[in-house]
């Protein structure tokens, strides 16, 4: 069954198409990566799927409901980590948690329970009481997931979690994606990273708005002769003509 | 390396880092630019401010709307009050037939004066009108009941019943009797003195405070960083920041004096090579505060939160724009005194209205001065500290 | 409306947690309502006076005592002639010349009739027209105390000042500031709150939740409301401290009022927040907005006195109408009765504007 379905999604600002016809989907509990160069229009797309953004033309859905008029109700079933880190910096580790745990309707002893263990996983027992915004980066992207997926989603969007954090951190970046994708939320991830796409059940690779490769990281690999992700990706966007 | 070289090459660096600063400027312009919404607002708030002030903001008497109790329902009394209603300084609101009536105009604001006749005003020379006049603005009721007594006196030659001429409100016998000259200002314009304060307003507005609040605004965001580490030195970056600003609040003052003048027939008396001096000082002034409050505050909000309350406020309470700095108490026109807006507002009338020359501003031009080296020294000293 | 609870807790968290803004929410407003009664003045006290006497006479010498006993002038200087207090004008140490010819007194003897001059600065137009007009109804009182003059005493009217009987300016003030404290409050505050978060990208996170606008918002404005009438209660109790200023009316007709009316202009703050982008661009507009409804609300300047277009004006300033009724509550004691159109008006504006929040927040774009 699949959870995201996309056929010819197009966003126009004016005369520039930023996502140009694009379709596909995506099945539950899968793990997506959406690949794409800077400019290539995978925020847009992205956000379009999270309702943040109409689309201008085309159809998508979205755990069952239609990006045009149900955005409220998708929202009731995703999850969303933004590039830029948006948790209240000026909260502590634990009122983040329990805001966000309160606005998707856990409350209580329920709420109580669930503060408790996402720390837990996170090891960030010692920092309870830290306000965010003195937390380094690579620990605030992690608890920033773990914050998206506290109501335990069916979808979960996360728009390139692992910039700018080091290897070690990014690498237990994606020991929490594992174990959410176990508990069988499907994740849908953007990366620049190709050791991540490798870790995508199926990725999709971006060129100027438009989708120029979906298939599984070792089919593609094949079928562009090569033993690594890097040169599928600079196969094709070599073709790009928007910059930067 | 000879030394002509060394020279050659400095001279180089000197010519690279002009045009750093060259495009630095031009992205702050941009900045300012792209925000459309923001710059017609700061073009057209001086428009309103002067056009509200100019034509809307008067203490003159006029269409105040009064209420008449009368008891004697005499001709005589019918007669005055036609008269009443026939003033441009009145409106007759209503007749009212007892004390609590008129109470229950004044509970709802309706009317600001009430006139009683009393039963025997026709026929006994002892009754006299009264005036109840709502002293909630003492000033308006003042000058309310001021220009009633007036009006009543002027239509007061009326002869009471019974024949005999009426005393109570002729004028006769020997008086000296006051000539009265208005200085600069015959025709008692308001316009005279807004104008110099509008303009010491806009220039705390723009100066100090979108400086301020354009700079707080990159620390907020982290950019300041960014552009700290650039082999920009921070005094140009700040200077840079603060040039779009000043050549703004020019176009602004050039408005101003282009409505004062046209429209409301404001005279430019003395130099405008003076005028535009001072202004361009005070403008220095208003940078150099808003680099202050920049050094102080974290967030945007507040740094605007201080530009209103700290600049703003002041500017419009204690620099005598508004209200006459004589009126205040002691320590208020001992405060009065920090705020520049006041003495550019003086050396602006003096040189604008007036029409003196350099000679009479020269000790609001020192202080100026002084304010700027000041906080200049100030802020470079809590900007290096801070940033 | 369980979420609402979480968002209110994160809001008051932020609010006590921000460095400068408990402080500057209480203690300039609190400044504001000890220096600007005394600043926002309109009486004249202290009206610099150049006298001009080349009678040297006794009558001269009467006239000079009686006008500066007055309590309204201060002697600048005496001058020989007329250009050197024009001197004294030019260099702001004089508002105003009284100059009594040579011969005054001789004329007056022979003729029952003299002129003296008045010349007044009235570049502040205010100020010049008031100094000359107590100077000239000095005179007038010269002359009736000196009999010259019989008539001229209003003898057939009596006038009797309402509500404010020692015609003290700051009496009228007062309650005008309080309503503008809470203008300031409400919607300068809240104008910038919705979009701080916009800019630092917050909001981003709260748009891919299924928390409603209107619950979001509501979140947003309970906590101004809030602030707003704690600084009302303090701002009440600093003016029967300080100016011994009680109403007259009922104090619950203020609060109900006062949370009408933050309720509305918080929701005009938020509308503002709602369609800016940055907080530079919110902040300006809330100021170009709120300059329009401060200078047109009555709070300075009389709306009678403005020409027809202006006053036409103010029906659509929702601080004209709160200030009138603070002043109205304050000193004429007026009910509910008398204030039900008030009322009808404050809360039209709470709902609009509230409505144009709503609407003008966008969870998608």
């Amino acid at each position: 069954m699949n959870v995201i379905d996309v056929t010819n999604l197009t966003k126009s600002f004016g005369s520039f198409t930023a996502v140009d016809h694009i379709s596909f989907n995506v099945g539950e509990g899968e793990l997506f990566g959406f690949l794409g160069a800077n400019g290539a229009g995978k925020t847009t797309a992205m956000r379009m799927l999270c309702g943040l953004s109409a689309p201008t033309s085309g159809e998508a859905r979205v755990a069952g409901f239609d990006v045009y008029k149900e955005t409220e109700k998708i929202k009731q079933h995703i999850g969303y980590m933004s590039q830029k880190f948006s948790l209240y910096g000026d909260l502590k580790v634990w009122e983040n948690i329990r805001l966000y745990g309160g606005i998707y309707g856990l409350s209580g002893k329920k709420l109580k329970e669930k503060t408790d263990e996402l720390l837990h996983v996170l090891d960030l027992e010692g920092e309870r009481n830290t306000l965010v915004d003195s937390l380094p980066l690579g620990w605030k992207q992690k608890l920033a997931f773990s914050v998206a997926i506290i109501h335990d989603p069916r979808i979960v969007f996360l728009d390139e979690p692992t910039g700018g954090v080091d290897p070690v951190t990014r690498r237990q970046f994606w020991e929490l994606i594992y174990q959410a994708a176990e508990r069988g939320i499907t994740v849908f991830v953007t990366t620049h990273y190709m050791d991540e796409a490798e870790y995508c059940n199926r990725v999709s690779i971006m060129v100027d708005g438009k989708i120029e490769a979906l298939d599984s990281p070792a089919a593609l690999k094949a079928s562009f002769n090569t033993d690594n992700m890097n040169d599928v990706f600079h196969a094709l966007a070599r073709k790009a003509k928007r910059g930067e | 390396m000879t030394y002509s070289m060394l020279w050659h090459v400095k001279q180089k660096e000197e010519s690279k880092s002009m045009k750093q600063f060259v495009s630095f400027v031009r992205k702050e312009f941009y900045h300012i630019f792209r925000d459309m919404r923001t710059m017609m607002i700061l073009l057209g708030i001086p428009v309103i401010l002067i056009i509200i002030f100019g034509y809307a903001i008067t203490t003159e008497i006029r269409s105040v709307p009064v209420a008449v109790l009368d008891q004697s329902r005499t001709d005589i009394t019918r007669k005055l009050v036609d008269r009443i209603s026939a003033s441009e300084y009145f409106n007759l609101y209503k007749m009212v037939d007892n004390m609590e009536e008129a109470q229950q105009l004044f509970r709802r604001n309706k009317v600001r004066l009430v006139i009683v006749f009393p039963v025997d005003f026709a026929t006994s020379n002892d009754a006299s009108i009264q005036l109840l006049a709502d002293a909630t603005d003492p000033n308006e009721a003042t000058q309310i009941t001021a220009y009633m007594s007036q009006l009543i006196m002027d239509n007061g030659n009326f002869s009471i019943a019974n024949g005999t001429s009426d005393s109570r409100f002729s004028v006769s016998g020997s008086r000296l009797v006051p000539v009265v000259h208005l200085l600069y200002n015959p025709l008692m314009k308001g316009a005279y003195n807004f104008v110099p304060g509008v303009m010491g307003l806009i220039l705390i507005l723009i100066c100090s405070m979108m400086t301020s609040v354009g700079i707080v605004k990159e620390k907020e965001m982290g950019t300041m960083e960014v552009l700290l580490v650039s082999p920009m030195k921070p005094a140009y970056i700040v200077i840079a920041k603060a040039i779009p600003y000043l050549l703004l609040s020019m176009v602004n003052i050039v408005t101003i004096l282009v409505i004062a003048y046209f429209l409301l027939d404001v005279p430019i008396a003395g130099s405008l090579t003076l005028l535009v001096f001072i202004s361009i000082l005070y403008a220095f002034v208003a940078l150099c505060l808003g680099l202050l409050v920049s050094t102080m505050a974290d967030t945007q909000k507040s740094a605007m939160l201080v530009c209103v309350m700290v600049l703003m406020l002041p500017v419009i309470l204690l620099s005598g724009m508004v209200f006459p700095i004589e009126n205040m108490p002691v320590v208020l026109q001992w405060l009065s005194n920090i705020v520049p807006a006041k003495w550019y507002i003086i050396a602006v009338k003096d040189v604008m209205i007036k029409g003196l020359g350099i000679g009479s501003v020269l000790p609001e031009i020192a202080i100026l001065t002084v304010m700027v080296a000041f906080l200049m020294l100030l802020s470079v000293k809590r900007f290096k500290i801070r940033l | 409306m369980k979420t609402l609870r979480y968002l209110l807790e994160k809001e008051f968290k932020q609010i006590r947690r921000d460095r400068f803004l408990p402080r500057i929410i209480f203690l300039v407003p609190l400044m504001q309502l000890i220096i600007l009664p005394f600043a926002a003045n309109f009486e004249m006290r202290n009206i610099y006076l150049s006298i001009v006497d080349n009678d040297h006479s006794v009558i001269s010498q009467q006239l000079t005592d009686k006008v500066l006993s007055s309590g309204y002038f201060q002697l600048t200087d005496v001058s020989p002639e007329y250009n050197q207090a024009l001197a004294s004008i030019e260099s702001n140490r004089a508002d105003i010349i009284l100059e009594i010819p040579a011969g005054t007194e001789k004329q007056l003897g022979k003729e029952g009739y003299a002129e003296v001059l008045i010349a007044a600065n009235a570049v502040n137009g205010t100020k010049g027209g008031m100094g000359s007009s107590y100077l000239s109804s000095i005179i007038q009182d010269f002359n009736r105390e000196k009999g010259f003059d019989s008539g001229m005493s209003l003898s057939g009217i009596c006038s009797t000042n309402l509500f404010n009987p020692h015609l003290d300016y700051k009496n009228f003030m007062v309650p005008g500031i309080l309503a503008f404290l809470m203008t300031i409050i409400g919607g300068f505050l809240s104008a910038l709150n919705v979009v701080g978060e916009k800019e630092k990208g917050t909001i981003e996170q709260i748009n891919v939740t299924p928390v409603p606008k209107s619950v979001f918002l509501l979140s947003k404005l309970i906590p101004f409301w809030i602030i707003g009438l704690i600084l009302l209660t303090v701002g009440t109790f600093i003016a029967w401290l300080v100016y011994g200023l009680v109403p007259i009316g009922n104090l619950g007709i203020i609060y109900l009022f006062a949370a009408a009316y933050l309720i509305a202009f918080t929701g005009f703050g938020l509308a503002i927040s709602s369609v800016s982008s940055t907080q530079q661009q919110a902040m300006f507009t809330a100021f170009f907005f709120f300059i329009i409804f401060i200078l047109l609300s009555g709070l300075f300047t009389p709306i009678s006195s403005m020409p027809e277009w202006a006053q036409n004006l103010t029906l659509f300033n929702p601080l004209r109408y709160f200030v009138e009724v603070m002043r109205m509550v304050y000193m004429k004691g007026s009910t509910l009765a008398d204030l039900s159109v008030h009322f009808g008006v404050i809360c039209f504006f709470a709902i609009a504007f509230n409505i144009l929040a709503v609407v003008g927040y966008r969870k998608s774009n």
